[in-house]
């Protein structure tokens, strides 16, 4: 016989369970339907393993347990599963939840099930798992699953094992009587129990206001062969508290926020003790449970064996329910129960009462008064917290100071309610505050969550950001190298400088070439001549003569000549180039304009070379309108047709420059981001009207076929499988059609917003760039025809013209020459567009050459016959 | 060492610079809504009282009297409070981010607690030694401490009870603190010193 | 004159020491950041709806920081301001504009039907609480959606609805004992011509 200690506070109800003593434990009439809520136990709600119209058997298990924190549910008769869906449930808020309904055969037929042999053998987890299977729960109210309070795993050395038998609220005996009429059964679970856990010592705490089923206990363990006890503990509300319990018999307290087992102690109820004996003897799965219908409004108060599911209407009628009398309807006890409004709501493994309350026995509540601090809520709460300032803060919402006040300690025995002298409802306070703060909690794990969801997707497109833009970044250096590179290639080896040099070179030699050519002619006519002529002095003065003519021909020849040839050639170089040195530069301004607005890399530079390249086209047009200038003036003197021929070169090495400058241009374009978007763009319409094509086709397809079949009139089969292929694609061309329509437009405001712009000046481009090649075109042909003009003018022998053919034939060049220039000058009035007109002159001047090389020829010789003759 | 707890309990207790002589009391009203903020104050304006206390003292002691500089005490234990309180700011910033926060302004309104100043100077009028400043400076402060911290724990409790509407908020302050002062007076003859 | 000198130097000297210690703390005690940002923002509700005018949760909780009023976030409600009034010292406000006080708590939903499957919601979503594919029907993570309704209107068909949350057997909440008795606000005769009396 231990030692009973005691708990701080407790009150003491008027007790009212005589009522229901009076006759032993009957059975419960079977309902014709039950509803076997998922959820009947704190944790996950089971999940249904039968459906609606399956057969089950008495004990089939019908809901699978979902996780660790969650136990099975089983049929609790034979029947039909009629209905699986939302009904009234055993819950303070009156909502409903999802059951199982059994319409019940009446056959009460068992699924085959059996003992376990020696639960002695199985190891501990195995047992453990069995009991799980079996579905049992805490039956003393809160429904903790059992097989996870067994299951302590290494943290844990249990040495006392506690049994709640105190049942110390007012009205219920369901317990009381369970140990009355089947103590050995509850030894024979703790047995099981003992077995389990191993503590050095069991004591089971009964209150001393039931003497016949402590009498019954004590009778039970004699036989026991472990430490087991049965003690009596005073009367006392709330007694039957797990944590009172155990300080009542242990004088341990059982910490804060912590659970029994932290000190060593495992506490099980007396009736899930006795579902547990029914599990490991029997096999039974809990499937019933003993419930105490009690109260002034049923005449024969009575404890009824009941099977899980049975609506509380069945139960009521079995006791005599009156129904006037009845003013309240309480599962659970007076005072942790609460009140119900349907008679459909099923009985679950943790109801152990029923009060049909009539008005005397609880009265409507008188209205709360002002708390008057009296300080009575302290004294009585088992707990030893402050119900006053928890009032106080729950009231005002200041839950963290209630939380500081360990408001959840708070087991919402409702002893301070009782003694409240002002009639303040506090546990419902308490309970308000407590499901508030779990409410709130819950909004804090999803606000973090959320947060948590937010920054990853914040970083997630940051990342996206980032990688185009160093995407970007690269594509923009790898340009510039590029374009570099291109340069760097251009400058150096094949230089149009060194061609032209080159060029000039081999005029030159050609020319020197010519210049012995005419040399082996003279001598060849002179040698003729001087065998002919007798009179040796005067042919000698004359071979002198000729010789000193021959000496300036030739040397005039050899400075002029080639100066003519390239001359006009030149001016022709001149004028395209001059020409084109203004396209050139009217397209360098405009890329420039663009580029700065699109503020792209390298506009300095662009900057530069274009300022440099206005430079040197007006270096060039001044150069060339002084040679011009120059050759109109000019003279047969040497310096000034040196002159020509440098400022010829300085032109040429311009239009190269420009030539070049044009090409990087080009290319600068072609690299430019606008022109590029440019061609996404156009890109992305096109395949925006790819799908729309298909689209419209497949519309026209589909329409197509619609006709054909309505025409055609196929088979009815095959008719309906046709429309039965055609609603899904229908679906996809509908789908197709938002999605082409949307990228259409998006595609046609991107081009709004960015191409206007861009079309016109790309296009201005391609049509620059156009004219360019034309230009060149025409270029190489009039170059064609100088050169084969110059071809047909070298193989003339025009080493004997005399001086006056040569001028007049230099006048005519001169002609030649003021019309070319008149000609550059409305080309280069009409800046670039004016191709044709340059064009015709150019053609124009072609012309004038040949005539002036046919000239030439004709004119060299009948010179030399004058000269000879 | 009796004349040491003497002084603490008179500081403490029978002469409390807050309910009885009634300085300092801005930051009693201000910081006393919240117990946690109470606290944080408490702590603040022990330091810097006893800091301060300490350091006025040496001024006076060894740079206003060689000087014969005394009348210039007042301006000189201002600077000295002054830096203390920057000081211990700068602290509260860095270890207690929510309590500068909450704290606000009164934080460096600790300069002008009239306290801090009258410690200073009731320690020259009283011709202290240095031990004494100290325990004097030390003592002013904890009863400071004891006074807010009583007051705002039971302005918490008084915040949430049933108080009629024309006495809510401070006007219940200002009773509440009258009653508090009017406890405290019954100190007085306890020690004297 | 001397004196005067005297005293000069003296508390020259004096301040410039004490000027000294406080520039050494200034470096030694360097706050970096601002740590109270994290605490205003783990008290909103993080619903990233940006009906404060900041582009999320925690841009909002820095201008507070900054100094913004506190009563901008519809989807917090007065609890929201009253805990941060609570946290920052400050005067608890009425919420701005003009949204219920204690607004119902909604969920998007996605009337799958109607859904064309254009992503649009999807890149929406400030939580990514919406799954789908381009082309796919999409549908909302009712767990993870934060009732923001910014998926709403980005909705070409406008298959997007925002239910209430229905309140079930799990979520369901004890309520508040009801103050039937008049007595215990009217302590005193002069509480009787109070507005807030009359209403209960």
């Amino acid at each position: 016989m231990g030692k009973v200690f005691a708990f701080h506070g407790g009150i003491h109800p008027p007790e009212n369970k005589h009522q229901s003593t009076q006759l032993p434990i009957a059975k419960a009439p079977l309902s014709k339907v039950l509803h076997i809520p998922l959820q009947q136990h704190i944790g996950v709600a089971a999940k249904a393993c039968v459906e609606v119209g399956d057969k089950v058997l008495k004990g089939q298990c019908i809901g699978d347990a979902q996780g660790h924190l969650s136990v099975p549910i089983h049929a609790s008769s034979s029947g039909t599963v009629c209905a699986i869906g939302e009904h009234p449930v055993p819950h303070p808020s009156g909502m409903s939840g999802l059951c199982i309904s059994i319409e019940t055969d009446g056959e009460d037929r068992w699924i085959e099930h059996g003992a376990l042999e020696n639960f002695r053998a199985l190891s501990e987890l195995e047992l453990i798992d069995y009991i799980r299977d079996r579905g049992i729960a805490g039956m003393g109210g809160a429904g903790f699953p059992t097989a996870l309070k067994l299951q302590l795993g290494d943290k844990h050395i249990i040495n006392t094992l506690v049994i709640n038998a105190a049942e110390c609220e007012p009205y219920i005996t369901a317990d009381d009587l369970l140990m009355r009429e089947r103590s050995t059964q509850i030894v024979g679970g703790i047995d099981v129990l003992q077995h389990l856990i191993k503590p050095s010592h069991v004591i089971i705490g009964i209150e001393d206001n039931k003497p016949q089923a402590f009498r019954a206990l004590k009778a039970a363990i004699k036989d026991c062969a472990y430490n087991i006890d049965v003690i009596s503990v005073p009367t006392k509300y709330p007694s039957g508290g797990e944590k009172q319990l155990i300080q009542l018999l242990t004088n341990v307290e059982v910490p804060n926020g912590g659970i029994p087992a932290d000190v060593g102690i495992v506490c099980q109820n007396v009736g899930t003790v006795y579902a547990i004996y029914r599990a490991v003897s029997k096999g039974e799965s809990l499937i019933s449970r003993i419930v105490t219908v009690t109260g002034g409004g049923v005449n024969k108060p009575q404890n009824y064996e009941t099977l899980i599911g049975t609506p509380v209407s069945t139960l009521l009628q079995a006791a005599g329910e009156i129904q006037d009398r009845v003013s309240k309807l309480i599962i659970g006890g007076p005072m942790m129960g609460y009140s119900i409004t349907s008679i459909e709501i099923p009985l679950v493994k943790t109801t152990n009462c029923i009060v049909a309350a009539s008005v005397n026995e609880m009265p409507v509540a008188d209205p709360a008064q002002a708390c008057i601090r009296c300080g009575l809520c302290e004294q009585v709460c088992p707990a030893q917290l402050l119900p006053q300032q928890l009032h106080w803060f729950a009231k005002s919402q200041e839950y963290i100071k209630a939380q500081q006040h360990n408001l959840f300690d708070c087991i919402e025995c409702g002893a301070c309610s009782y003694v409240c002298p002002s009639n303040i409802p506090l546990v419902q306070y308490y309970r308000h505050a407590k499901t508030s703060i779990r409410e709130e909690q819950q909004e804090k794990r999803k606000s973090d969550l959320a947060r948590e969801r937010f920054e990853a997707k914040h970083k997630r497109e940051q990342r996206a950001i980032d990688e185009k833009a160093a995407k970007r970044k690269a594509r923009a250096e790898q340009a510039a190298i590029s374009q570099a590179a291109k340069k760097l290639s251009e400058n150096n080896p094949s230089s149009p400088v060194v061609d032209d040099e080159q060029q000039l070179k081999n005029q030159l030699n050609a020319a020197k070439l010519k210049l012995q050519q005419a040399q082996d002619h003279l001598t060849k006519l002179a040698s003729s001549h001087g065998s002919q002529v007798s009179d040796s002095a005067l042919a000698e003065r004359q071979v002198q003569h000729a010789k000193s003519n021959l000496a300036q021909i030739e040397k005039a020849v050899d400075d002029f000549k080639p100066q003519l040839a390239s001359a006009i050639v030149d001016v022709k170089k001149l004028k395209i180039g001059a020409a084109l040195a203004n396209t050139k530069l009217n397209k360098a301004q405009q890329a420039l304009k663009k580029a700065i607005e699109k503020s792209q890399p390298g506009v300095e530079q662009l900057q530069k070379t274009i300022t440099m390249l206005d430079q040197e086209a007006s270096n060039a047009s001044k150069l060339y309108q002084k040679a011009l200038r120059k050759n109109t003036q000019a003279e047969t003197d040497t310096t000034e047709v040196a002159e020509t021929k440098r400022l010829k070169i300085a032109v040429a090495i311009a239009l190269s420059k420009l030539k070049k400058a044009q090409v990087q241009f080009a290319n600068e374009e072609y690299s430019d981001a606008a022109s590029a978007t440019l061609f996404e763009l156009t890109k992305q319409l096109e395949k925006a009207e790819q799908p729309l094509a298909a689209l419209q086709k497949a519309t026209a397809e589909n329409a197509n076929s619609a006709t054909n079949k309505n025409s055609v009139q196929p088979p009815l089969k095959t008719r309906a499988r046709a429309t039965e292929t055609a609603s899904p694609d229908l679906k996809v061309l509908k789908t197709a059609a938002a999605i082409a329509r949307t990228k259409l437009k998006k595609a046609q405001d991107q081009l709004q917003t960015l191409a206007p712009e861009d079309q016109h000046n790309s296009s201005a481009v391609q049509n620059l760039l156009s004219e360019i090649k034309s230009l060149e075109e025409k270029v190489r042909l009039s170059q064609a025809s100088y050169v084969k003009a110059k071809e047909t003018s070298d193989f003339e022998p025009s080493v004997i013209e005399s001086a006056s053919v040569r001028r007049t034939h230099y006048n005519k060049i001169l002609a030649l020459h003021t019309k070319a220039m008149a000609a550059l000058a409305k080309a280069e009035a009409d800046n670039s567009p004016a191709v044709t007109k340059m064009r015709i002159s150019i053609d124009k001047l072609s012309g004038k050459l040949k005539a002036a090389t046919a000239a030439l020829s004709s004119d060299s010789i009948p010179t030399s016959n004058k000269d000879f003759t | 060492m009796s004349d040491f707890l003497l002084i603490l309990v008179s500081t403490v207790l029978v002469n409390n610079f807050v309910l009885v002589q009634f300085l300092g009391l801005c930051p009693f009203m201000g910081v006393s809504n919240k117990l946690e903020t109470a606290m944080g104050m408490s702590l603040a304006t022990t330091f810097v009282l006893t800091i301060s206390s300490v350091c006025s003292y040496l001024v006076h002691q060894y740079l206003l009297v060689p000087f014969s500089l005394t009348y210039m005490k007042t301006i000189s234990f201002i600077l000295v409070i002054a830096v203390v309180v920057q000081f211990t700011e700068m602290v509260v910033r860095k270890t207690s981010p929510m309590l500068h926060k909450v704290l606000g302004i009164f934080l460096p309104l600790i300069t002008t607690n009239c306290a801090v100043l009258g410690v200073a100077l009731l320690n020259i009028k009283k011709m202290n030694s240095f031990m004494e400043s100290i325990v004097f400076g030390f003592g002013a402060a904890v009863g400071f401490s004891m006074a807010l911290i009583l007051f705002s724990a039971i302005r918490e409790r008084v915040a949430v009870a049933d108080v009629p509407s024309p006495f809510k908020g401070a006007a219940i302050g200002m009773i509440t603190a009258g009653l508090m002062s009017l406890a405290f007076l019954g100190f007085s003859g306890l020690v004297k010193i | 004159m001397n004196t005067i000198i005297i005293a000069v130097i003296v508390l020259f000297s004096l301040a410039i020491v004490f000027g000294l210690i406080l520039g050494f703390s200034a470096i030694k005690f360097q706050v970096v950041g601002n740590p109270i940002v994290d605490q205003i923002d783990s008290l909103l509700p993080q619903t990233q709806c940006g009906q404060c005018g900041h582009p999320g949760c925690r841009p909002y909780a820095e201008s507070i920081a900054n100094g913004e009023a506190i009563n901008k976030c519809p989807p917090g409600g007065q609890a929201t301001i009253e805990s941060l009034a609570n946290l920052l010292d400050l005067e608890i406000l009425e919420l701005d504009g003009d949204h219920d006080d204690n607004p119902i708590k909604t969920v998007a939903y996605i009337r799958e039907d109607e859904c064309i499957g254009c992503t649009k919601c999807i890149q929406a979503c400030p939580v990514d609480a919406i799954l789908g594919a381009a082309k796919q029907m999409h549908t909302v993570i009712v767990d993870e959606c934060t009732g923001c309704d910014l998926c709403v209107a980005p909705c070409p068909v406008d298959c997007i609805d925002m239910l209430p949350i229905a309140t079930t057997i799990n979520n369901w909440k004890w309520q508040a004992p009801k103050e039937h008795n008049k007595f215990q606000q009217q302590l005193i005769a002069t509480d009787k011509s109070q507005p807030v009396e009359q209403e209960s």
